[in-house]
Formats: C-alpha cells, sequence, structure tokens
C-alpha cells in the first residue's frame, strides 16, 4: 500500500541541493489543544515530511512543545489535558481512543530538554525499550545496544564502562544516550524538544550533526528557541506564535523571504 | 520610665531566654529518661535473660526469651502483611491514583489512622479477630500491629515515589513503557530506601506498642510459639511486671525496656541515616 | 470513503482489542485496592465498635455519657469519670506543652545556629520515637517519687492556699495522680508539636521575615507579628495533632493515674482516663455488657479522637494550600 499522502508543498531540495519529492509521515488536521478550560493550540495543520527534519520555533510560550507533546500523546500523563482535532500517521489517527499509547510510543520516540538517563547502567538504558518488547538473545541484543550507541555517536566514549551509570556521563554524552535509548527500539519518527539547551556549545554542535545524519532513516520533528539551530538543521520550520501556526515552509524560504509580518519579526529578532 | 527601645529589647530576651529554656528543659528529660533506662536496665542485661523464659511468682531467676521471641515473631509477621499493603496503597496515591480524590481521601484518612489511638486498634481487632475465634492469639496481635505499620509504610512510600521527577516519568512513558514497568524498574529503585525506612520505623513503632497487645495477643507466661495460642511478648510483659510488687519482676521490667529502647532508637537512627543518603542520591 | 481510509479504519479497529496494556489494568487495580483497604479498616472500626457497644448504648442510651457509676457486679456503667479524667490529662498535657514546644521551635527555626538545628531535630525525633511504655516507667519509679515527695508539697503550700484555683492542689500528695499523668502526657507530645510548629514555621517566607528584621523588629517581634499571625492554622493545627495523641495515649497514663474512678477537683488526686480504664479492665471484663461497656468507651474515645484529628489535618491542610498558592 501507498504511503504518499499528497503534501501540500513541493518540492524539497535534498542533501545536494537537488529537487525531490517528498513523503508525508505526519499529517496533523485542525487541531486544538486545552489545559483544563484553558485553550493552548488552535487551528494547526501541518504535515510532517518522512526523513527530513521539521523544526517548530517561536517565543517561549507559543506552544511549540505542547503541540509536540501531543504528538506522543505524552500529555495524557496529566489529568485535565486534552487534544481535539486529528493527528494521522501513516493514515491512522493517532488521538483515537483505541489506539495503544504505548505501542505508538515505540513508533514515535522522544528526547527530552534536560537529559533523562535511567537510574541504571549505560547498557540498561538503551536496552531498556528492547526488552521492553522483544525478547531477543543476549548476544543479539547486545549487538543492538552497539548499533545504537554508534548511530549515537557515544559507541567509543562508552564502550569500556558500559556498565557504569547513565547518570555517571557528562551532561551532552547522558544526551546522546538519551537519544540511543530511543533509536534503539527502531522508532519512525523522533521527536526532540530543545535536546541541546542544557548544553554547551561543542556538545551542541555534536548532537546538530547527529540529527542531520539521522534523518536518513528516520522523521524528525525538533522544538527550538534557538534560530539558527533551526535554519542550520532543519528542511522545514513550522512558526509558532501565540498557540497558533503562523507559518510554515521550507527552512530556506522562511528565513530569506517569510510571508508574514510577525515572522520575520521573529526571525530578525525584534521580539521574542 | 524605661525607654520604649530599651523595654523592646528587655522584651526580646526575655522570650529568648524562655526560648532557650524551653530546648534545655526537653533536653533534660530526654536524658533523664534515657540515662535512667540505662542505668536501671544495664546491670540484668546477662545471657541469662536470653535464655530463660519469664519467672512465675516467687521465682528469683528468669529471663526474657520467650517475650523476645514472642515479639519479634508478631513484629515480623506484622511487617509481612503491612508492608506490601503500605507499598502498593502508597503507590496507588503516588502514581495512578495522584490527580484523584479518592487518593486525596486515603491520603486524608491515612494522617488519621496514623494518630488515632493504638488501643482502639486493639479493640477492633478483639472484635473481628479474637471473641469470634475464640480466644487471644499471636495472629490477632500480629494483624493489630500490621494496622499500624501499613500508614507508616504507605506514607514513606508515597514521600519517596514523589521525589522521582516528572521528566523522568516522561521519558519512561515516551519509551513506550507501560505505568507499571515504569513503577517498577524507575519509581520502586527510587523509593526503595524509603520502603526500607518506612519498615525500619514501622518495626520501630511496634516494638514498643503495648497497648493493642493487651487483648489482642495477651501475653503468655511460658514459651510458646504457636501463633494460634496467647503469644509472649516484650511490651506487656514489661507492663505487668512494672506494676507488679516482686523486685525481681521489676528488674526484669527495666532491663526489657532498656532492650526495646535500645532497638528503636537503632532503628530510628537507620531509618534517618538512609532517608538522608537517598534524598541525596536523587 | 476510498479504500486507503477504509484499510486504515480496520487498522484502527484492531488496535481497539487492547488499547491499553492488561498488566498494566491489573496492577492499578491492586493497587487501588490497598489504597481503599485504608479507607475500609476506618470504616470497619467504627463499625466494630458501634456494634460492639450497642447493648450498652441501647441500655443506657446517651445517659451512659453523664453518668457517674462504674459498678461491674451490679451491671451499671458511665462513662463520666473516664471523660472527665481524659479531658482534663489532656488539657494539662496542652497547657504544658504548647508553650514548651514554641519555645523549641522557635529556637530551632529563629535562634540556633545551622549547626545546632539539625541535632536538635534530631533528637526531637528521638523523643517522639520513646514508646509510651518506657515514659510510664520513668513517670512511676522515678518522676512521680520526685514530684510526690517535693514538688506536690510545694505547690500544695503555694497555689493550693491561693483562693478558687487553690482547689485544683489539694490532698495528699501521693505522687501518681492526675496531675502526673497530664505532666508526662505534655512531654510526650511535646515532640509531637514542636517538630509540627517548626515545619510550620518555615512555611513563612524568608523575605517576610528579613523585612521585618530590616525595619529593626526584635526576634521575638518577628515571632509575634509576623511569623505567628501568618501560620495561625497550622499552629493550631499542630497543636490538635498533639491533643489528638494525648487523648489516647495509653501505657504511660495507665501506669502514673492511679486508676480510680473519681471525679475530684483536685489534680493531686488519683483518676483514670478511657484508655487507661480499657487497659486495666478490658482482658478481665467477663459477661457481655461489661465488655459492650468498654467498647462504647473505646467508641468514645475514637469519635473524639478523630474529630480532633480530622480538624487538625484540615487546618494543616489549609496552611499548606495558602503557602503554595
Amino acid at each position: 500500500m501507498q504511503n504518499t499522502i499528497v503534501p501540500s508543498f513541493f518540492p524539497s531540495r535534498d542533501g545536494n541541493g537537488q529537487l525531490e519529492p517528498v513523503t508525508m509521515k505526519m499529517r496533523i488536521k485542525d487541531l486544538a489543544f486545552y489545559y483544563g478550560g484553558q485553550r493552548a493550540l488552535g487551528d494547526v495543520n501541518l504535515d510532517i515530511a518522512e526523513h527530513r527534519v521539521t523544526a517548530f520555533i517561536g517565543p517561549s510560550g507559543c506552544g511549540k512543545s505542547t503541540l509536540l507533546r501531543v504528538l506522543n500523546r505524552i500529555y495524557e500523563l496529566y489529568p485535565g489535558h486534552r487534544a481535539e482535532g486529528e493527528v494521522l500517521l501513516d493514515h491512522t489517527d493517532i488521538l483515537s481512543p483505541a489506539i495503544n499509547v504505548d505501542q505508538l510510543r515505540r513508533r514515535i520516540g522522544m528526547v527530552f530538554q534536560k537529559p533523562t538517563p535511567f537510574p541504571m547502567s549505560i547498557e540498561d538504558n538503551v536496552a531498556f525499550g528492547i526488552r521492553l518488547n522483544e525478547s531477543i538473545a543476549k548476544s543479539e541484543l547486545e549487538d543492538r545496544v552497539k548499533w545504537a550507541l554508534e548511530k549515537a555517536a557515544l559507541w567509543d566514549e562508552v564502550k569500556k564502562k558500559r556498565k557504569q551509570a547513565g547518570t555517571s556521563l557528562s551532561g551532552g554524552q547522558q544526551q546522546r544516550l538519551c537519544i540511543a535509548r530511543t533509536i534503539a527500539v527502531r522508532p519512525e519518527v523522533i521527536l526532540l524538544d530543545e535536546p541541546t539547551s542544557a548544553l554547551d556549545p561543542k556538545s551542541t554542535a555534536k548532537i546538530e550533526e547527529l540529527i542531520t545524519e539521522l534523518k536518513k532513516d528516520y522523521t524528525i520533528i525538533i522544538v527550538t528557541h534557538n534560530m539558527q539551530q533551526a535554519a542550520r538543521i532543519s528542511d522545514f520550520t513550522a512558526f509558532m506564535y501565540l498557540g497558533a501556526m503562523v507559518e510554515f515552509g521550507e527552512t530556506e524560504r522562511m528565513f530569506t523571504k517569510p510571508s508574514k509580518l510577525e515572522t520575520e519579526n521573529y526571525i530578525t529578532g525584534r521580539f521574542g | 520610665m524605661m525607654s520604649r527601645y530599651r523595654r523592646r529589647r528587655l522584651v526580646n530576651h526575655l522570650f529568648l531566654w524562655l526560648s532557650m529554656s524551653a530546648v534545655a528543659v526537653g533536653l533534660s528529660f530526654l536524658a533523664w529518661i534515657l540515662v535512667t533506662v540505662l542505668l536501671k536496665g544495664w546491670p540484668s542485661l546477662s545471657m541469662e535473660l536470653f535464655r530463660a523464659d519469664t519467672p512465675g511468682p516467687g521465682m528469683t531467676t528468669g529471663g526474657l526469651r520467650n517475650a523476645m521471641v514472642g515479639s519479634l515473631m508478631m513484629n515480623l509477621l506484622a511487617i509481612a502483611l503491612a508492608s506490601p499493603v503500605g507499598l502498593l496503597a502508597g503507590t496507588y496515591l503516588a502514581e495512578y491514583g495522584r490527580y484523584t480524590r479518592l487518593a486525596d481521601g486515603v491520603r486524608f484518612m491515612n494522617d488519621v489512622l496514623l494518630s488515632s489511638p493504638s488501643i482502639i486498634i486493639g479493640l477492633f481487632v478483639y472484635e473481628f479477630a479474637v471473641a469470634p475465634f475464640g480466644g487471644f492469639s499471636g495472629w490477632a496481635g500480629a494483624i493489630a500491629l500490621a494496622i499500624i505499620v501499613v500508614p507508616v509504610v504507605l506514607q514513606t512510600t508515597e514521600t519517596m515515589i514523589r521525589l522521582v521527577p516528572d521528566t523522568l516519568r516522561e521519558a519512561c512513558a515516551a519509551m513506550g513503557a507501560p505505568r507499571y514497568v515504569m513503577i517498577i524498574k524507575i519509581g520502586y529503585r527510587a523509593a526503595m530506601n524509603g520502603v526500607i525506612t518506612g519498615i525500619l520505623l514501622g518495626f520501630a513503632r511496634i516494638s514498643g506498642e503495648t497497648a493493642p497487645l493487651l487483648f489482642t495477643a495477651l501475653g503468655n507466661q511460658y514459651w510458646s510459639i504457636d501463633l494460634s495460642q496467647p503469644m509472649p511478648n516484650l511490651p506487656v510483659v514489661i507492663f505487668n511486671f512494672a506494676n507488679s510488687s516482686f523486685e525481681n519482676w521489676q528488674t526484669l521490667a527495666w532491663a526489657g525496656a532498656l532492650v526495646i529502647t535500645m532497638v528503636v532508637l537503632l532503628l530510628s537512627i537507620t531509618a534517618r541515616f538512609l532517608t538522608a543518603t537517598s534524598k541525596r542520591e536523587l | 470513503m476510498n479504500t486507503r481510509e477504509a484499510a486504515a479504519l480496520g487498522e484502527l479497529k484492531k488496535a481497539s482489542v487492547a488499547s491499553r496494556n492488561i498488566t498494566d489494568q491489573v496492577f492499578e487495580l491492586v493497587t487501588l485496592a490497598c489504597a481503599a483497604l485504608v479507607l475500609a479498616v476506618l470504616g470497619a472500626i467504627l463499625l466494630s465498635l458501634i456494634m460492639g457497644s450497642w447493648q450498652t448504648l441501647a441500655k443506657h442510651g446517651v445517659g451512659f455519657l453523664f453518668h457517674n457509676e462504674w459498678d461491674p457486679i451490679n451491671g451499671n456503667f458511665g462513662a463520666l469519670a473516664p471523660i472527665y479524667g481524659t479531658l482534663v490529662t489532656s488539657v494539662i498535657a496542652i497547657v504544658i506543652g504548647v508553650p514548651l514546644s514554641f519555645g523549641i521551635a522557635m529556637f530551632i527555626t529563629e535562634l540556633s545556629p545551622r549547626i545546632l538545628s539539625r541535632p536538635l531535630m534530631v533528637a526531637i525525633e528521638l523523643l517522639a520515637g520513646i514508646p509510651s511504655i518506657i515514659y510510664g516507667m520513668w513517670g512511676l519509679f522515678v518522676f512521680a517519687p520526685l514530684f510526690g515527695q517535693h514538688v506536690q508539697p510545694l505547690l500544695h503550700d503555694t497555689l493550693g492556699r491561693l483562693p478558687g484555683i487553690g482547689l485544683l492542689f489539694q490532698g495528699p500528695p501521693m505522687g501518681v495522680g492526675m496531675l502526673t499523668a497530664g505532666l508526662i502526657l505534655a512531654l510526650m507530645i511535646t515532640p509531637f508539636i514542636s517538630a509540627v510548629m517548626c515545619e510550620v514555621f518555615d512555611v513563612v517566607p524568608k523575605a517576610l521575615k528579613e523585612s521585618a528584621y530590616a525595619v529593626g523588629a526584635t526576634t521575638w517581634e518577628v515571632m509575634v507579628r509576623i511569623v505567628v499571625p501568618q501560620t495561625k492554622l497550622g499552629l493550631v493545627g499542630g497543636i490538635m495533632l498533639g491533643l489528638g495523641r494525648a487523648l489516647g495515649e495509653t501505657m504511660a497514663v495507665t501506669l502514673v493515674i492511679g486508676n480510680a474512678f473519681l471525679i475530684s477537683p483536685s489534680l493531686f488526686s488519683p483518676g483514670n482516663t478511657i484508655s487507661s480504664v480499657l487497659a486495666n479492665e478490658f482482658a478481665e471484663a467477663d459477661d457481655d455488657l461489661y465488655t459492650s461497656s468498654l467498647m462504647a468507651l473505646g467508641l468514645v474515645l475514637f469519635l473524639i479522637a478523630v474529630v480532633v484529628l480530622v480538624a487538625a489535618r484540615l487546618l494543616l491542610w489549609r496552611l499548606r494550600r495558602k503557602a503554595a498558592g
């Protein structure tokens, strides 16, 4: 079966600047979000391209993180948080109550602002998700852990201390550990919620490099308050303001020829 | 006339002095009690105490072996019964039921149960576990003690699980882990010290509890490890012997008091130490 | 609906078979059951006490509370003396214990250097952890004799000569009695009250206290004008919590109160409390009415204690909510 959703814009440039058609991985339709009685998001419509990096930017409190947290339904941990509308992942509405959220979250992984290593060894951190839903031989498990750590560009640094606690690593390493842990279950989409805001410039550069590398295999959505970062690593950018999607388009165009005044004001640093 | 400033300063000094004397009074009574127990109990601490059973009237020798064994058995049984209940109930309050009214109600009533008179718990257990079964028993004693331990374990468990930061909870859910996996692998790992603290504190609390045992386990002058029979136990022996007019019984009561005090202090100090370290780790 | 959407719908229906992990649902139910057990136990305690005391309540009615006779042989039971003793000893405990606790809490939160406040808190906790029976033995063998020999005669000769209040200090100094029981109770509840007070004083924002100090207020003035008004609810809550403890405290009281069914204005006289009567008589009560009367005493104690404790917790919760919001 074809998975292509006809995108609302065409075409996109691949790594070599060549034009190529993109496939849509997710489609957000008329999404609204409420904290208790308070509306935090409204009328969000957006398509997420497969194997591309989509960035959500905007001033703090604009709803970019909230939007991200709808996509894996992590908001459901809290009472009174409610989403309305449709979020399609390959045609399935993931907001439907019939969806098993645990299964959903295995397909859509998430990395948070602050590194969140679990209180266990580095190896167990990475194996955590694999052990949850696959019963595989020990050697195969080790291979998967190695593979994930390599993918996250952490293997060389930790291969000799895999039994040590995940919390013993530096901040940047911890964040890459969290990325490895997310990749290890081979999700289709990875959500990154300001993944570098707690890190130093060197670690940030490493993670950015990693994100560019990962988009070959995964669809990536990143929330960032750092416009340069969005410009550097994303293919598409959504600018949000006051809980609404103001403008969405190719990153290059957004940063050079924004069509809305708010977008222009924001990216030129006039507010936010 | 005294100046306003001088009067204010004088009043202040008076109350500061009173405040310090309050502390001095409190501490000196603590010291007085502890020293008394130590001085009166120490001379009779001997191997005999742990080898011989409680003496009958007119007997000159004897120990507290049966009472200590009985107490230990009932305490351990109470802990075994209460810990899982307290742990799971605390889990509900901190996790699944976190934002529910039921959890608020349980938390509130748990606080009430925690400080309600323990002799009432004895009456309650008498009504449903002694009277219908035709007699005082070790089981009834253990159940009464368990009802006292549950609120302690529940409270410490909930407090410790709540120390798990929400970010970690979210990260675990984001891996597609069902909530119970998060609770067991992350929550309980963080709460482990808390649960152990709760168990130690619960044990300390029931080690000296006398009132709820008076008409559940009753006590037994002889050696008995049959839980379906009246069970010898340290607090009740101390109470009975302290109230008696035999001098050797009173001496044994002091020895028992010293044993209980040491157990309680040791457990409380260990529990405090554990809480301090686990809070530092998180 | 096109075919693709139909296929998607089919996929959805398959997923709905188990939209949540079964183990997780079972685990939630088990934890819920354990939590509910706490409520069930409290309910069962109340129910069993009511059922147990039914016979007496049917015979004596409300009169049980106001009737001063305790005659197991002829089957006449009234709870007035133990209720009186319970209230009097608890009031003594509060009157002595509250200022003592306030002083201790003030010292720990406002006066003591940091290094000292932690060990002091530990000492308070240790004092709170010592079992009732130990206080009782110390009270019976050490405190009461000294009190009867040295302090009671002194009180008798001084306060006892005053009109009115002197009535409280009459009679022979026996050491044991209501006053001794009240004093030991005061000592026992002081750690609880001061711990709550320390916690409550911590709620007051530092900035508030500092701004009062900045305009030249003395420590005592900051306590009385700023801290106490801010934390009234919690202070009362803490005191009620201590009262709840004092009301139900059993072993220490039983050993030092003298155990007599007596209502005497003098605090020197022996008396009893609800819990001391239960401790002394319950295991020996041989007929149903006797047992039932003791159960009724228990019911009275339970109701008083629960009302006091619920009020205490409500006050503390309100203070905490006020501080948080």
